[in-house]
């Protein structure tokens, strides 16, 4: 059973090193504790026995920015919590990633007026939008699992390409 | 008669008003809805209510934007001795200026609702401590809850939007809105360059406005912040600490950091559509909010509600009274270092309730149940077959558990005895409510107070303790969860069969005569209260809401201050906040 029994007797695999190390990455995340409002209720819950993130690999969730490459913005995000949030997503090492909980989140949901910003999007960027108000855990799961598929197909010169692109645009703002 | 009689008539009836006696013209006029009263004698007037009167509490200040002046509004209680409501009320016709004198200096408790009131309405209050805007951010231009204030991309008035459907096709609001965004800037004003002004925090710092640092020493006292991101801020709120080594020597609370202004969203919406905006106040309680609010329209409607729905209702509130105080207790040990163990056990039973929840209400979380006259749905079969398998069997013996590993624990002893002290009488004055004031020895429920509901045919007890400590704040809630269960057993027993919604066909639009009215209930976390102020449209004219945690987060420098860095943490974890509900 598993993965021994189908690898040849040499116990060798060959595969890129881009492959190897999505596969390591996208089975630890480590999310950030950071809760905003209602959806923060849904993601302790998400941890807690019924539900349990761990199964997902990604439950050890770290208080500080630096610790932690997912970030779920669960809730309505206000222009005075703005801010906070873009240095918070500053402080994260890369490579990072956010999923957008909730429709706050996502697009502003139900409070549309001078003090939500009408999606997360407009300050940071989103890689998995989770729709619900609040979405239950296994949304937050599927939005979790969506972000494995996506770290799979990562490509590390598409990383280097950004940073080159940020370099020069940050060469040609000074 | 003519209106000059009439207004003779009133002026002479107020004037052989009783408090006039007393201080002479302070009572302007005697309305229905409460007494008028001269800015110029208020304080004067409040002291006299406080002292001789024993109108002690001020439970709830808001202010409505007239047409013609503003009118700041303070609703009294006793606590000490129950008393009914007595409502100030102060009407500032100056509109450009609108200044009165605080009330601070009366009830402490009136110190972060009068800032509330300051930053959302802009009326100024003389003599208050630290009068600066509490939910919106230093820098904001204009008072977003007057009737002229326009915020950008502003369509209408009112929903539903009209211009949203015009020929029943969709369009874009902002293609077309008269306003356009709405948005001017002054002149030279370049955003990548705007900072927000810096808050000083003199007030904590002990640093004096004219001579700079007091002694003119440079002290040891530092400042250290605390959130809005940080593990045991509950949420995204923050704590500026002024300390000397270990030891806090000023505080304080910064919020607004998910404030979305519920009550301007509830002005601009139907009656009905407020019921699920209500869910996500405080959210891990939301048929209690909603129960709050269809008590506060139903006042102003008239309806009687059907027997069954009364009781549908007194079991869903009490069902999310025991999910709180499982949850708050289950944070205060993380709090304390019992890294999330508790929590996980007490989030394992709310899964079960919040099972019930969903079989009755469709929604785990925002249950969006009641409505105006009863409830949205009855409950499914088995459904009360589950509920009482839930009250009798299974909630008694988790209560044991929790008894066996948390109560008698020796480090939560150590840590919470004589911890963030609040007396009898401060409690009052600083209008605590809920677990807060009973732990401090005030045996206050509104359920026993002022019975709404059907709650007068309970038999429960109002649970309090004498130590006014974290710990007392602790075994409060413990002991409200054995009279909730005992309440939920009287209900579930006498739970009768008929019709959950008064007689007539099902409206969305509900006619709501013009008048006031103010519904308080026993929340989880102290009293809430909705007020709704109706002018006879679909919509609200004035929409208020007395957070409990908001109010309870009044005294929290005052519980700190003496305490190491460490306690902060464990005070703030038993006020049990929750942001959706202090910002709002």
């Amino acid at each position: 059973m598993g993965l021994e029994e189908r690898l040849p007797d040499e116990g060798v695999v060959t595969t890129t090193l881009e492959q190897a190390v999505n596969w390591g990455r996208k089975f630890s995340l480590f999310p950030l504790t950071f809760g905003l409002a209602c959806c923060a209720i849904e993601q302790i819950t998400s941890g807690v026995s019924r539900f349990d993130i761990s199964r997902f690999g990604s439950e050890v969730f770290r208080a500080s920015p630096r610790q932690a490459d997912l970030m779920i913005v669960s809730g309505r995000v206000s222009n005075k919590m703005a801010p906070v949030i873009k240095r918070l997503y500053d402080q994260m090492l890369e490579p990072k990633w956010v999923i957008a909980m909730g429709i706050c989140a996502s697009a502003g949901g139900p409070f549309n007026n001078y003090a939500i910003i009408q999606g997360v999007d407009k300050i940071i960027p989103v890689d998995v939008y989770t729709p619900g108000c609040p979405p239950r855990p296994e949304a937050l799961f599927y939005a979790i699992t969506l972000l494995q598929q996506k770290i799979q197909k990562d490509k590390f010169r598409d990383r280097a390409y950004g940073r080159q692109l940020a370099a020069e645009a940050a060469r040609g703002q000074a | 008669m003519t209106a000059e009689t009439i207004a003779t008539a009133q002026a002479t009836a107020a004037a052989s008003h009783p408090y006039n006696e007393v201080v002479p013209g302070a009572v302007l006029e005697a309305t229905k809805t409460g007494l008028v009263v001269s800015p110029d004698r208020i304080v004067e007037l409040a002291r006299y209510l406080r002292d001789e009167q024993g109108y002690d509490y001020c439970s709830m200040v808001t202010s409505i934007d007239w047409p013609q002046y503003f009118e700041v509004v303070y609703y009294l209680y006793g606590a000490a001795t129950p008393k009914d409501a007595l409502v100030l009320r102060v009407r500032l016709t100056d509109k450009a200026n609108p200044v009165m004198p605080s009330l601070t200096s009366v009830w402490r408790g009136a110190d972060f609702q009068e800032r509330e009131v300051y930053d959302l309405m802009g009326v100024r209050f003389e003599g208050h401590p630290n009068l600066r805007r509490i939910l919106l951010w230093e820098g904001f231009e204009g008072h977003p809850l007057r009737k002229d204030y326009k915020e950008p991309y502003f369509e209408e008035e009112s929903k539903p939007f009209k211009s949203r459907h015009p020929d029943g096709a969709h369009q874009w609001a902002e293609d077309r809105v008269p306003w356009k965004d709405n948005v001017s800037y002054p002149v030279g004003w370049d955003p990548d360059l705007w900072r927000s002004p810096e808050v000083q925090y003199r007030r904590i710092m002990g640093v004096d406005e004219a001579t700079g640092n007091g002694d003119g020493l440079r002290t040891e006292r530092i400042l250290v912040n605390m959130g809005p991101q940080h593990p045991s801020t509950h949420g995204v709120f923050r704590m500026v600490i002024a300390v000397e080594g270990e030891n806090v020597v000023g505080l304080e609370p910064e919020m607004g950091y998910l404030h979305r202004c519920h009550e301007k969203i509830g002005e601009r919406n139907t009656y009905i559509m407020n019921i699920a905006f209500t869910d996500r106040l405080d959210y891990v309680s939301s048929m209690s909010n909603n129960l709050g609010y269809v008590l506060a329209v139903e006042k102003l409607m008239g309806l009687q509600v059907p027997e069954r729905a009364e009781y549908i209702r007194v079991i869903m509130a009490e069902l999310t009274r025991i999910i709180s105080h499982l949850i708050a207790v289950g944070f205060l040990f993380n709090d304390l270092g019992a890294y999330f163990t508790p929590a996980l056990y007490g989030m394992r039973e709310r899964e079960l309730i919040l099972d019930l929840f969903e079989a009755a209400a469709g929604s785990r979380m925002m249950c969006n149940y009641m409505r105006f006259g009863g409830v949205m749905a009855d409950l499914p079969a088995g459904w009360v077959e589950r509920a009482r398998n839930l009250v009798w069997n299974r909630l008694p013996k988790v209560m044991e558990d929790f008894e066996n590993l948390l109560s008698g624990n020796e480090i939560f002893q150590s840590r919470t005895h004589g911890v963030g002290v609040l007396t009898a009488a401060e409690a009052i004055n600083y209008s605590m409510s809920g677990p807060m004031l009973r732990a401090s020895g005030v045996p206050y429920d509104v359920r026993r107070a002022e019975p709404y509901s059907i709650y007068d045919r309970f038999e429960f007890d109002v649970c309090s303790r004498p130590e006014g400590d974290v710990w007392a704040r602790f075994r409060v809630r413990m002991d409200e969860i054995y009279q909730s269960l005992r309440i939920l057993k009287q209900a579930l027993d006498g739970l009768p069969e008929g019709p959950i919604m008064p007689p007539g066909k099902k409206q969305y639009q509900v006619r709501v005569p013009a008048g006031e009215a103010y519904a308080r209930i026993e929340g989880p976390k102290g009293e809430l209260g909705f007020f709704v102020v109706s002018d006879g449209k679909p919509n609200p004219y004035r929409y208020h809401v007395r957070a409990p945690t908001f109010i309870n987060l009044t005294s929290l420098e005052k519980m700190t201050l003496g305490h190491k860095i460490a306690d902060a943490v464990v005070i703030l974890g038993a006020v049990d906040i929750v942001l959706g509900e202090v910002d709002r």
